[in-house]
């Protein structure tokens, strides 16, 4: 599988990441790198194989559906680049 | 004051318990050895107040008896994990500024315990990195330089200012975190004791996530008796980590005895990397024959699926990165990109993460999403977790057969020169060969120095151990430690 310009652009926008039209073929080339690498995982044959969930067979924990924190806007905001009146403050979403 | 820098953890608390030293003036010391090291670059934020004021709380907590075996033992925290009111940014400039309202349980059990944060250890950017040159302040130095060369080298990564502070005496031990190595490599490095418990064992709540199914905090220390003490001080069950272990952590300190007689040591067969440089050969037949000596079973064994472990890990991880790392996005905490009029919600995503990502984070982040993309999750994520699947049975048949821990190299070179791989995201990747399996499988593996190259650089062997059998690998460790005798230590220069 080969990484054109065009798929390298899709998956920068997938991620939300600005990428110059300059720096797409440089960027699908190491993708190409990468994923040629990965591509030896072909040679196995997984068809019976279930995929590894946890290191040993734990069942994950559950706890009580509870409010246990909350309650804090004001640490909630202090790292924020931007808060108005208790939010977080973003361009305009919806003209 | 360098003798009161480069004590051990276990010397230094029984001499503070003795009343031979107090913890303010080993704080005082360090905080100097740090003042003078800014061109090893690895503490990045200095928290001179914190310390001070720690160390006292310790000195008054030994005076009256009750004091852990952290108390008064001043370390470094590596810059992934989140510190109450001091900077923490994961060596990103997307994180520029963020000041945690919160503690990371590790830190905090080990802050708890009395021990003295000295500040935030320099790292590969959201622990990327093999090199510790993707770190938004710069490459963190390697205090060993090789013979008669005056070239900067890595202490390695991702937790190299880790490994440079521990190694060069500017404190007593640091955390680090190893998702494929970054905890075991850098130890090598330098010269010290790198251990990654199993998964599970040490929280994550607070660490800065990078790849959440691998990620595990650790110890880097000057000896395995200090892994054992300090590690056990950052372990334990968390309930805000749903993935940290039930279980109850034992005094590895205690099960130092340093006996393997009888034990079972396998030599995994594919760790002979072709074009494996002969020292890394010698010096794994060396550790063979050491642990021989010291009574082990010394046992050939098969790991078929091992060459598969790297390309596995490069969908696994930057799959997670992908997905943990959405959340810089400029809105609820540091840095956010400058916008251009009319510039709406998604200018603002791709211009934040554009700008406060590095290349290196760049490209895995694009690699997950990537590999996670409609049509491509079975083929690549599907696929890449049952491999792991298999990597974890091989090592579950060796065990079951009867090994007790794994002897291997802990990395296929020793310390490179800053700059020198840097160009081929694959080579790089490289560096984590002999690590990686680890932590596929979820295991617990440690690192021991164990011998000079003919440059003078440490090299470092690596032991792999069953799931939450840390004190039994910590003794085997301890048996090699003993063996190898390695006392050297770099010649200072900064």
């Amino acid at each position: 599988m080969s990484i054109d310009k065009d798929t390298a652009a899709k998956v920068a926008k997938l991620a939300r990441i600005k990428v110059e039209d300059a720096d797409l073929p440089v960027l699908a080339q190491e993708f190409n790198a990468i994923l040629g690498f990965i591509e030896q995982l072909n040679e196995l044959d997984v068809d019976d194989v279930e995929p590894m969930v946890s290191v040993t067979p734990m069942r994950l924990k559950r706890r009580e559906d509870v409010v246990t924190d909350g309650d804090q806007p004001e640490k909630v905001l202090k790292n924020a680049p931007e808060a108005r009146e208790g939010f977080f403050a973003v361009p305009k979403v919806v003209e | 004051m360098s003798e009161l820098t480069s004590m051990t953890i276990a010397d230094a608390r029984d001499a503070l318990r003795k009343g031979d030293v107090t913890s303010a003036e080993l704080t005082e010391a360090c905080l100097d050895a740090i003042d003078r090291a800014d061109a090893l670059n690895a503490f990045v934020h200095k928290t001179p107040e914190i310390a001070i004021e720690r160390a006292r709380a310790a000195d008054d907590r030994i005076a009256s008896g009750d004091a852990p075996d952290m108390c008064g033992i001043p370390i470094g925290i590596k810059d992934l994990f989140c510190t109450e009111g001091a900077p923490s940014q994961a060596a990103s400039r997307i994180l520029e500024g963020f000041l945690p309202p919160y503690e990371s349980t590790v830190s905090g059990k080990l802050r708890d315990a009395g021990a003295v944060m000295l500040g935030k250890l320099n790292m590969d950017e959201f622990a990327m990195g093999s090199s510790n040159e993707t770190s938004v302040y710069g490459d963190a130095v390697n205090p060993w330089k090789s013979n008669g060369k005056n070239a900067g080298l890595t202490p390695g990564g991702s937790s190299g200012g880790s490994a440079s502070a521990v190694a060069a005496d500017l404190c007593l031990g640091a955390t680090g975190t190893d998702t494929g190595g970054s905890i075991r490599q850098p130890a090598a490095f330098t010269g010290i004791v790198g251990l990654k418990p199993t998964y599970g064992r040490c929280s994550r709540y607070g660490i800065v996530a990078f790849a959440s199914s691998l990620d595990q905090a650790g110890p880097m220390t000057r000896s395995v008796r200090d892994a054992a003490i300090m590690g056990r001080a950052m372990m334990g069950a968390d309930p805000r980590d749903s993935t940290s272990a039930d279980l109850p952590v034992p005094d590895f300190e205690a099960m130092l005895t340093g006996d393997i007689r009888g034990k079972t040591i396998g030599i995994p067969n594919e760790y002979r990397m072709e074009g494996m440089p002969a020292e890394i050969e010698t010096l794994w037949k060396t550790g063979r024959e050491m642990l021989a000596d010291a009574g082990a079973e010394i046992r050939d064994i098969s790991l078929p699926h091992t060459k598969y472990a790297l390309p596995a890990y490069y969908v696994i991880a930057p799959a997670e990165a992908s997905s943990n790392l959405a959340r810089y996005d400029g809105v609820r905490y540091g840095y956010r990109a400058r916008l251009g009029q009319g510039d709406g919600v998604t200018e603002m995503y791709e211009k934040t993460r554009a700008e406060g990502f590095g290349p290196e984070v760049k490209r895995r982040v694009m690699i997950g999403t990537y590999v996670l993309s409609a049509g491509f999750y079975d083929a690549y994520y599907n696929r890449a977790r049952k491999v792991r699947a298999l990597i974890k049975r091989d090592f579950d048949q060796v065990f079951a057969e009867g090994v007790d821990a794994i002897l291997t190299p802990a990395t296929p070179s020793a310390a490179f020169e800053l700059g020198k791989e840097m160009s081929d995201p694959v080579e790089m990747y490289l560096n984590d060969v002999f690590t990686v399996t680890v932590n596929l499988a979820g295991l617990p593996g440690i690192s021991v120095p164990a011998g000079l190259d003919a440059s003078g650089l440490p090299l470092g062997l690596q032991l792999i151990g069953r799931p939450w059998e840390e004190g039994e690998l910590l003794n085997a460790a301890y048996a090699l430690e003993q063996a190898a005798g390695f006392v050297a230590k770099p010649g200072k220069w900064w």
